[in-house]
């Protein structure tokens, strides 16, 4: 049972139809960060950040949702997604997108954890200001995002196929003005 | 010097959205509705959870800023804010912010730290859900904006005057710096 009395809705939308005043920004930060099309990291690689993130904090609900979005984006199945989150190294990805998960978890211990090598060692690999940027905001933004589900104690489905049954519509809905109810 | 290329002099996040202007707005808008927004908890109380939490993140900007913040919306009262930092359980602050602190300071390790007990106790001294919620909330997400600031090795000043103004600006408000191709 959550520790509020929320709304009756999944993860993250309890919380968020409770206080939409809060729930605005949020939806905007996720909206730009991880869905707009301005970016030369895809929909994909940037979701693939938050569920490896959301798996280093072990939030279920967080690492399903997002999980269920980069698999949709990149055309793999739950397995796919779960080798990668526990070894990214050995993973068919890029080797920027490695050197890239590498700042991400650095990241979710602490800032001060990204180390210069880490940086240089994206930059060599040919990761952006904009990109190592980016990558840095998704993986704190979901430190904040997973401590909002957990620390309330949301109520998140267990079946994890529930998830991936609902990212292609939710991938076209996107993150700002859709209907928390629905 | 930063990690990536921000603009020059130009402290913590504020040069970092000032690089990214498209994500600095949400950025600015959660911290304005979260510390300035309409809340039964005071500002100053609400700048306190900020400082606490990001001097538990070690997170030299945030807390200094922050706490710059919380002082100047306390005024005479200012002490306390330093008091909390240095001890809060025998700081002079309200039974009820304690607990409210004590929620925080277990979202800063990970969410699930945060116990039932916890909660209960918040209530018994008289924190109401919404309450409850934002603390939970301002934890969350100074959790992000320490990780942020000192992720991307954004500068952070050295000299206390620095802080005081930056404190007496962030109290009227949080508002985007101009950026480059802003018309200032």
């Amino acid at each position: 049972m959550p520790h509020i009395n929320l709304p009756d809705l999944p993860g993250i939308r309890g919380p968020m139809a409770f206080r939409p005043e809060t729930a605005k920004p949020l939806n905007e930060l996720a909206e730009v960060l991880l869905r707009d099309d301005n970016n030369t990291l895809s929909r994909g690689e940037r979701e693939l950040i938050g569920t490896y993130v959301s798996s280093l904090n072990d939030c279920f609900f967080c690492q399903n949702v997002h999980g269920a979005f980069a698999g949709y984006y990149l055309g793999c199945d739950i397995p796919a997604i779960d080798a990668i989150k526990k070894d990214y190294q050995s993973a068919p990805i890029s080797a920027k997108m490695k050197t890239l998960l590498a700042i991400a978890g650095s990241v979710q211990k602490s800032g001060k954890h990204v180390t210069p090598e880490q940086i240089e060692h994206a930059k060599k690999e040919g990761a952006t200001d904009r990109e190592i940027h980016d990558t840095v905001l998704i993986a704190a933004a979901f430190c904040m995002y997973n401590r909002y589900v957990d620390g309330l104690a949301t109520m998140a489905p267990q079946d994890r196929q529930f998830y991936v049954n609902r990212a292609p519509q939710r991938a076209a809905e996107g993150y700002a003005g859709f209907d928390l109810y629905k | 010097m930063a990690y990536i290329n921000v603009p020059d002099g130009v402290p913590g996040i504020r040069s970092l959205v000032m690089f990214r202007p498209e994500t600095g707005k949400p950025l600015y808008a959660l911290a304005q509705v979260l510390l300035r927004g309409e809340s039964t908890l005071s500002e100053a109380e609400r700048e306190l959870i900020a400082a606490y939490v990001s001097s538990r993140n070690d997170c030299l900007f945030c807390m200094s800023s922050h706490a710059a913040a919380s002082r100047c919306l306390y005024g005479k009262r200012e002490n306390i804010v330093d008091e909390v930092l240095k001890d809060m359980d025998h700081s002079q602050i309200s039974d009820k912010l304690k607990a409210l602190l004590r929620i925080a300071g277990k979202v800063q390790v990970l969410g699930k730290e945060v116990r039932p007990e916890d909660i209960d106790a918040a209530k018994k001294l008289g924190a109401t859900d919404r309450e409850i919620h934002d603390t939970v909330l301002i934890a969350a997400a100074f959790c992000m904006f320490n990780r942020y600031v000192d992720g991307l090795a954004s500068w952070t000043p050295t000299d206390p005057t620095m802080y005081a103004e930056m404190g007496a600006r962030m109290a009227r408000g949080y508002v985007m710096p101009n950026t480059p191709n802003t018309v200032s």
